[in-house]
């Protein structure tokens, strides 16, 4: 039990010290593991609750420097008490419930959609050492509580007695009966490629090799998708200022108001998190560099944690450069592009790697790799050549509805 | 493997206690003067007609419908997924069927013009 112990696995450093201390006092085992379990799980969400309160400083400085402006820049160095202010503001504002209300459900809704996002942080590996629990069926849980986000959003929008905010939820149904059926069908390609649901084991068959590289459609749909799900721009139908003034949460102000807000800024960063472990490696991934002589401190769990949080911001600062350069798009659209095109590419994008996977997995690493990559190569072009083929007719086919342009 | 699902148990139970503390504070040191104009639905200024709970033409309700086909489907690729690795190609093939054959219930609804907006 010495410092370098602490290092190497601070987790089980501090567990195995609190259970050692708890038995010391005569608590039965079972009980000292829970009460060790509960601390543990209370400095995780708290963690991702401080994490939360920096999100909404880099959300605001990262919009303003899209927009043109400086953003918060008055309190602290470079606005950074900006949220604390903005918590404290939240806290001590009116709560305001509307007399048509349904009371219970409008009550549950905020605190659902906290839930919701914390509760994947139960599977979140941020590092090899430092993990809440490793399941194996952690993909089917991602699925799972993802979707509790989107029932809170229902809550929200049908208990408000306001017709902006049913609106809105009604969106947040088709948007998640469409987008849910191309995130869980690329799910399924890290499954066939790592051979497992466990994340940690999804990270570890990453080591040589990124996902990214062998799977990039599989790639680009889960991203698609995920944006979709987190109900943000182009996707943000839910909320859309400009007809529903603020969609699903009109209604709510104060501390209520706060939670969706933050849960949703969580809600970002968690899924950028995902991509890091579904296709980026997660916390390694350093393609074998961590064997070399000199560069063993990358599998330190602290180098880890730091590189899985610096991928997870960049997926996160991915999700707010689309959000802040697209504009929303209509909500026939919307399905039409989730069921004739990403649901079909999704299926495709699924059976070409289990195919190949299969046929090409004892050759070496290089022509596997390569095979992967240029089946998703073809088959991107070929989705390419036939969306051109088909605006090429439907063009023709407004040319001949129109009038001839009349020569001069 | 059944700690796994005592910790999950666990972490729900303090996830929903975390949120619950912020707004318990709120209540008690927030203002609280109720009345009949700021509890009033919001609707940009204009008083509300009729009923708030409208009903509508939800016109993706064959969609939901094919949604869940699909996501049964998803539920049995799972297992096939998992075990690929142990399968012989053939068992491969007839996973890559099944997913054919939800494809042509997909063009099937699609040529019968169910995922137009009507």
């Amino acid at each position: 039990m010495t410092f370098a112990d602490f290092l190497n696995n601070p987790v089980n450093f501090i567990a195995d010290w609190l259970t050692g201390l708890l038995t010391g006092w005569g608590l039965p085992d079972a009980l000292a593991t829970i009460l060790v379990y509960v601390i543990g799980i209370t400095v995780l969400i708290v963690f991702a609750m401080v994490l939360d309160i920096g999100l909404v400083w880099v959300e605001r400085k990262v919009v303003a420097r899209f927009q043109d402006r400086l953003g918060p820049n008055r309190l602290g160095p470079f606005g950074l008490i900006q949220p604390f202010a903005d918590i404290i503001k939240l806290v001590i504002k009116e709560d305001i419930t509307p007399a048509g209300a349904d009371k219970v459900i409008f009550n549950i809704a905020p605190v659902l959609a906290a839930v919701s996002v914390i509760a994947l942080w139960a599977i979140l590996p941020l590092s090899s050492k430092i993990f809440g629990v490793d399941m194996n069926v952690a993909l089917l849980y991602l699925v799972a509580a993802g979707a509790l986000g989107t029932l809170a959003i229902i809550m929200a929008g049908w208990s408000s007695n306001n017709k902006y905010a049913l609106v809105g939820a009604f969106r947040m149904v088709a948007n998640m009966v469409s987008y849910e059926i191309p995130m869980v069908v690329v799910l399924l390609i890290p499954t066939i490629l790592a051979d497992t649901m466990s994340v940690q084991g999804i990270t570890q068959a990453q080591d040589g090799l990124w996902f990214a590289i062998l799977s990039p459609l599989g790639f680009l749909i889960f991203f698609i998708s995920a944006i979709a799900e987190l109900g943000r721009t182009p996707f943000d139908l839910i909320e859309a200022e400009s007809e529903l003034t603020a969609g699903f949460n009109v209604e709510y102000s104060g501390m209520k108001f706060g939670w969706f807000y933050a849960s949703e800024l969580l809600h970002a960063f968690t899924f950028g998190g995902f991509m890091a472990v579904l296709f980026f490696g997660g916390y390694g991934g350093f393609f074998g560099l961590e064997k070399v002589a000199g560069f063993g401190w990358l599998t330190n769990p602290f180098i880890e944690a730091a590189v899985f949080i610096a991928k997870a911001m960049f997926g996160y600062w991915a999700i707010m450069w689309v959000k802040y350069s697209l504009p929303r798009i209509r909500i026939d659209h919307m399905l039409a592009f989730n069921w004739k095109f990403l649901v079909p590419l999704s299926l495709v994008a699924l059976a070409t790697p289990a195919i190949l996977h299969k046929v090409l997995i004892d050759l070496p690493t290089w022509q596997y790799a390569l095979g992967m990559f240029a089946s998703n190569v073809v088959i991107a072009s070929g989705t390419i050549e036939i969306l051109r083929a088909n605006s090429r007719k439907q063009r023709k086919a407004e040319e001949k509805l129109s009038p001839q342009p009349v020569k001069n | 493997m059944q700690n796994e699902w005592i910790y999950i148990g666990l972490f729900l139970v303090i996830g929903i206690i975390v949120p619950i503390v912020p707004l318990v504070i709120a209540r008690f040191i927030s203002p609280h003067k109720p009345n009949p104009i700021k509890q009033s639905t919001y609707e940009c200024g204009i008083e509300t007609v009729g009923d708030s709970w409208v009903q509508f033409k939800a016109q993706y309700y064959i969609f939901a419908l094919v949604f869940l086909l699909f996501d049964v489907e998803t539920v049995f690729l799972f297992p096939w997924a998992l075990s690929l690795n142990r399968l012989p190609l053939f068992v491969v093939l007839e996973g890559i069927l099944f997913i054919g054959i939800l494809v042509a219930g997909l063009v099937y609804a699609w040529r019968k013009g169910m995922l137009e907006w009507a």
